[in-house]
């Protein structure tokens, strides 16, 4: 039943909430921008595909790229040199790092799309087309056997390559999470 | 071993603490120690005794004109960070702080350790910008000038890289001083705006989970950091002790999570993206997954454990004669204080409760000392710390059980494995020379 009485209440409680508020006032000069304008910028890509652009690549493809851009730091057909090696068929043993491959570690193939085009080629990084981290990411797979030699890699095919170790992974502190 | 008997400045008489020469921490609660028992050689007055004094030649002249912004004395030259890519070769660097050549618990700027995976980029301040979109109710873009005007917090906190200590998997101590072993880790006074005041400007999505940090460094280097972290005591930083960030250390904004590795508290950070899941970044997915003994690798470690080593005496150090010396170190954990920290200068067999330097900060080093009278004869040093919520320092023999250790020694600028905190050791000789060995 309404009274007079809970009148009061009710507004003493609007009042709280809005002394609360006041209170938790922040300067609010944050400039609005929306996706667009963000868009140069936005290069992240979720292990389930979200994010990847369009565009595709071919291993043969990757090749002339990885030979023209890439095998100077990491060696011809991603075998190593000044930089890692990117295609390996060593198997870990042991707890020392320096054995992680793409091919025995890494648990998902984004991460590779993703870094090439973040961080890769190291003097000149954000300088390739997407169709050319396709491509290139395609030859890494290809060439550590995880695709075939003719596999076409695009938004829909790359995420569904499973890489080998998925699943050898353990949450430190899932609490933290 | 009969124990020694001291007494303080104000009197009280003091037990040994433990055994081969620790003294109870009492002793340093007074301005100096008197011996009540029998000398040891090395400790009293010089019977030679002192030179006649002369003044030097800098108290007969004028000095130099003072410079507009300070740097340390030129005697003091040898107190630098050490570099593990000094010919700027492409591909990641390294500088680690001399803890050895330092005391407090304020890493100075410019010895602060850092690591960048592609040099240090020239940022203009006034055409930086921060944009956290995504999974938000409204994207917003910040300049250093607008986030100037926000308000501000200080925190004292430790940022240490998870590879810090890497070196302690070897197989054998490997004979590094301690700035090489333990060389990236730092502390500093932060001051700059909790991330929760601008998430609350954006608004949040339920959903959001995640968030994907970037610096706008050549890498763009990218973590995620789970939301719950953010509205925690995450810090979008400004300054570093006072001053604006160095540019190794993020200039002219980083993020800042107390407590958790160095390499998500993403330097240059110009972009943050609210998502539901982890992006698994190379630097998650592969470079800071651990492998253990199974085969298996965790994932998402995250937070620093609690760990302290004594930075003096430490090894390449030389002990000048048998006497009265001060073990110092340090001691912090990412879960919050640190509770005690406690001695052994015998290898483990006794400790004694180190003292704790005031003020003993959540998340940030904490220095400790301990009085000891070294007798000339062999002695292993060790420190150990308990951190308030129960976390207690591993041995190396309980953190191999649990992490293993490498099969042969690795090179020491190398990253072998992550997140390693146990017991460091110095074993010293009896000539006073210090050596790094497990005990």
């Amino acid at each position: 039943m309404f009274t007079p009485e809970r009148a009061i209440c009710a507004a003493s409680l609007v009042l709280a909430i809005m002394t609360g508020a006041s209170l938790a006032e922040t300067p609010n000069l944050g400039k609005p921008i929306d996706e667009a304008a963000i868009a140069a910028w936005d290069i992240s890509i979720l292990p389930d595909g979200t994010g990847l652009p369009n565009g595709s690549g071919t291993p043969a493809q990757g090749a002339v790229i990885y030979a023209a851009k890439c095998a100077a730091c990491h060696g011809d057909n991603g075998k190593g040199g000044a930089a890692a090696a990117l295609v390996s068929d060593r198997e870990l043993a042991g707890i020392n790092a320096a054995q992680k491959t793409i091919r025995n570690f890494w648990p998902y193939s984004t991460t590779i799309f993703d870094f090439i085009r973040r961080a890769m080629p190291f003097q000149m990084p954000r300088s390739l087309t997407d169709d050319e981290v396709y491509a290139l990411t395609a030859y890494i797979l290809a060439e550590n056997k995880l695709i075939g030699a003719t596999d076409m890699m695009d938004a829909q095919t790359l995420p569904k390559v499973k890489m080998p170790n998925r699943d050898n992974f353990i949450i430190r502190f899932p609490d933290r999470i | 071993m009969a124990k020694a008997r001291y007494r303080n400045a104000r009197g009280q008489t003091l037990e040994a603490a433990a055994g081969n020469g620790l003294i109870d921490r009492r002793a340093l609660l007074g301005r100096g120690m008197v011996f009540a028992g029998a000398m040891s050689a090395g400790i009293g007055p010089s019977a030679a005794g002192a030179e006649p004094l002369a003044d030097d030649p800098w108290s007969l002249e004028v000095g130099d004109p003072m410079p507009a912004y300070q740097v340390p004395s030129k005697f003091e030259a040898r107190v630098a960070r050490t570099l593990s890519n000094p010919n700027h070769e492409p591909r990641n660097s390294h500088a680690r702080t001399p803890h050895h050549l330092l005391e407090g618990t304020t890493t100075p700027n410019g010895l602060h350790f850092a690591i960048n995976h592609a040099g240090v980029p020239t940022i203009d301040p006034d055409k930086h910008r921060l944009v956290i979109h995504g999974l938000v109710k409204r994207p917003l873009e910040f300049t250093l000038e607008t986030l100037s005007r926000y308000p501000m917090i200080s925190r004292v906190s430790f940022l240490e890289c998870g590879g810090n200590s890497a070196p302690m998997f070897s197989p054998e101590p490997m004979q590094e001083t301690v700035q090489a072993l333990h060389g990236l880790v730092s502390c500093a006074e932060w001051t700059g705006i909790r991330l929760s005041t601008l998430l609350e400007e954006t608004g949040i999505d339920p959903a959001a989970k995640w968030l994907i940090a970037e610096g706008a460094d050549s890498p763009h280097l990218s973590r995620s950091v789970p939301v719950k972290k953010a509205l925690d005591d995450a810090m979008i930083v400004l300054y570093q002790n006072g001053e604006r960030l160095m540019p190794g250390n993020g200039y002219p904004m980083r993020l800042l999570l107390p407590g958790y590795e160095g390499n998500m508290n993403v330097k240059f950070l110009r972009r943050i993206k609210l998502v539901e899941q982890p992006a698994m970044s190379m630097y998650e997915a592969r470079t800071y997954s651990q492998i253990l003994p199974s085969g298996k690798a965790y994932r998402f470690y995250f937070l620093q454990e609690v760990k302290s080593f004594i930075t003096s005496p430490s090894h390449g150090m030389m002990l000048k004669g048998p006497g009265l010396y001060e073990i110092s170190g340090i001691a912090y954990s990412g879960t919050g204080r640190i509770e005690k920290v406690m001695i052994s200068a015998d290898g483990g067999q006794s400790w004694a409760e180190a003292a704790l330097q005031e003020p003993v900060l959540s998340k940030a080093f904490t220095r400790f000392r301990m009085p000891w009278r070294w007798d000339g004869g062999p002695a292993t040093l060790q420190s150990r710390a308990w951190d308030e919520a129960g976390n207690v320092q591993p041995t190396r023999a309980e953190f191999v059980a649990a992490r293993g250790e490498l099969t042969k020694p690795a090179p020491v600028l190398g990253f072998p494995n992550q997140h390693y905190n146990s017991i460091t050791s110095w074993g010293v000789g009896s000539h006073g020379e210090v050596k790094h060995v497990y005990a």
